[in-house]
């Protein structure tokens, strides 16, 4: 039965290893493992023998798994690499969306290319999370200087909070520049007048 | 036809890059119209992928997976062009202490000569196998690489079966020291710095230069894509002649210093200047104790006509593929071996050098064995006893 296959994530991102085998485990595939570290990679594989092995393209590693893929003596069995020579369309797509999949044995292209497809989707939606993270990390700083800023106003102009915040989004409309810029300034200006 | 000058580049932080770095860095590929973005990559699959499929316009590759590439080996089949020799040599074999010290006490002569080294692993081996210990395991950086042909042949020279009596392993280079540290390998073959890096840590001994095994060696090229090439004929002499300048400039001694200061930057190699110093002198500290080892031709860029792709080159590393079983033996594959490297793009932007005297006539300068005829590769190969034909 294909959903038995043993798959292996190489990532040395927690979270995005964590992604891709939730997926896969949605999709039915029971034996999936992760391997985070990079040090003795090859005895780890060797120890698991997957069918499959799904690799974050950024991975130093991923010339460890190419001699694999050529030294079948080691691997004693017949290894070859995924992806239809021909099919440059899903080497593409794989290599823009950052992950590569080996298989180890004689498998089906059609069910690998499942699970690859599914692969790319998910370091897709990785990307965006960490994206979404990224801005949500910026709002956050954003925020907190506004805040000082606020404060800083409040205190100098005995303004109320919403005043000392109108005051700031009014420079900011007149200038053509964001209010957490605004607020900087203040807090820069203040800084060199203590 | 218009093309666009905006050029995507990727490169593997290695000091052989160095010319590819010098000639954004110092605006010399400005100065011939060009806008090159270097990309940092991780590891030399991503490099030929990201070549292969047209994310890169061009690359920093090893000069044999832009034969494999070319010839479908091991991967997808892409024609790649290699105009430009960016480096010859550069890489050098590093052992653990223990190792050195059981080569020495095996060793019939001076250990700097290769055939002695060799043949001392050879006994070395044999010895473990008598003891019924594991086998030694070498680490190297790539399947398609000078560094595995290097070790291979060195060995082999010894009587050491590369494919039996030892275990030979891919590793990143930036987790070699790490390795050889954690005796996971007793040696390695890699190229600059990472060589220095172990003799600086007190964990291992350069035994040789891989130019004391082959004189001449084709290390890493400048690769285009053949399609690339075939699309944007003007831009491809533009690049090459910027790279021509930038490794004249490089080859200077004059020019090291400021060389290595260009190269040390975080974005590029991101290591100290003066370890890329030792590189580019070729004078490097072989043994924790100090000793120092040069050589003249250590790291060939911009000297010694380097830069010119030399397609006797090219057989010799298919030849090597054919040795240790990574292709057959073919004609056709050879003549496709030997079109990947193309002096005459690079004597078209550069002018053709005179060749300097005192290189080796086959182009090669093996340490040991017959010349290098790459008319005939099947009796170059039957003259080698290791691996049994």
């Amino acid at each position: 039965m294909d959903l038995l296959l043993k798959i292996v994530i190489v990532d040395e991102s927690p979270v995005r290893s964590a992604i891709i085998e939730e997926g896969l485990r949605e999709a039915g595939y029971t034996q999936v493992t992760r391997i985070e570290e990079v040090t003795n990679l090859l005895a780890r594989i060797y120890a698991i023998d997957p069918d499959v092995i799904i690799i974050d393209l950024e991975n130093p590693s991923r010339d460890v798994l190419e001699q694999m893929f050529q030294v079948s003596r080691v691997v004693k069995r017949p290894i070859a690499m995924f992806v239809d020579q021909s099919d440059t369309a899903s080497i593409q797509a794989s290599v823009d969306a950052g992950v590569s999949a080996y298989i180890v044995g004689g498998l089906m292209k059609e069910r690998v290319k499942n699970i690859l497809d599914l692969c790319i989707s998910r370091f897709n939606a990785f990307s965006r999370l960490q994206s979404e993270l990224d801005q949500a990390k910026i709002a956050l700083e954003e925020r907190k200087v506004i805040d000082r800023a606020k404060g800083i106003l409040m205190k100098a102009k005995n303004l109320t909070e919403d005043e000392a915040y109108a005051l700031l989004r009014k420079t900011a409309m007149n200038e053509k520049k964001k209010i957490a810029e605004i607020a900087q300034s203040v807090i820069t200006a203040s800084e060199m007048f203590k | 036809m218009s093309e666009d000058p905006r050029l995507c580049i990727g490169f593997i932080p290695l000091v052989d890059a160095a010319a590819l770095i010098v000639a954004v860095d110092k605006g010399l590929a400005a100065g011939e119209g060009l806008e090159i973005e270097l990309k940092r990559e991780v590891s030399w699959s991503n490099v030929r992928d990201k070549l292969n499929i047209g994310l890169f316009d061009a690359a920093h590759l090893l000069a044999p997976v832009a034969i494999a590439s070319s010839l479908g080996l091991g991967h997808v089949r892409v024609p790649i062009l290699a105009p430009f020799n960016l480096g010859l040599n550069g890489n050098a074999i590093t052992v653990s202490p223990e190792l050195f010290a059981d080569l020495k006490t095996s060793a019939d002569g001076d250990l700097s000569d290769p055939m002695i080294s060799a043949r001392a692993l050879a006994r070395v081996v044999r010895e473990r196998r008598a003891q019924r210990r594991d086998p030694l395991t070498f680490g190297m950086t790539f399947p398609f690489s000078t560094h595995n042909y290097q070790l291979r042949f060195w060995m082999a020279a010894g009587g050491v079966n590369p494919d039996e009596d030892v275990c030979l392993v891919v590793l990143p280079p930036p987790y070699m020291v790490e390795s050889l540290a954690k005796k996971h390998v007793d040696a390695f073959c890699v190229g600059a710095p990472w060589n220095s890096v172990a003799v600086d840590l007190g964990v291992g001994h350069i035994l040789h230069f891989a130019s004391e095994i082959f004189a001449r060696a084709a290390e890493k090229v400048l690769a285009v894509r053949e399609r690339w090439a075939q699309d944007n004929p003007d831009l491809l002499i533009r690049l090459v002649r910027a790279q021509g300048k930038a490794a004249v400039f490089v080859g200077n001694p004059d020019n090291h210093a400021e060389t290595a200061a260009i190269l040390a930057a975080p974005d590029r190699l991101g290591v100290k200047a003066e370890v890329i110093m030792r590189t580019l002198a070729g004078k490097l500290k072989v043994s924790p104790d100090g000793d120092v080892r040069a050589s003249d031709r250590y790291l060939l860029v911009g000297r010694a006509n380097a830069a010119r792709p030399d397609p006797a080159q090219a057989a010799w590393l298919y030849a090597q593929m054919v040795r240790w079983k990574q292709a057959p033996l073919d004609g056709k594959l050879l003549a496709q071996a030997q079109a990947v490297f193309r002096p005459d793009i690079h004597d078209k932007a550069l002018g053709a050098p005179p060749m300097p005297a005192g290189e080796p006539a086959d182009g090669i300068g093996a340490f040991s064995g017959p010349a290098f005829d790459p008319r005939d590769i099947a009796g170059h190969l039957a003259s080698w006893s290791i691996p049994a034909r």
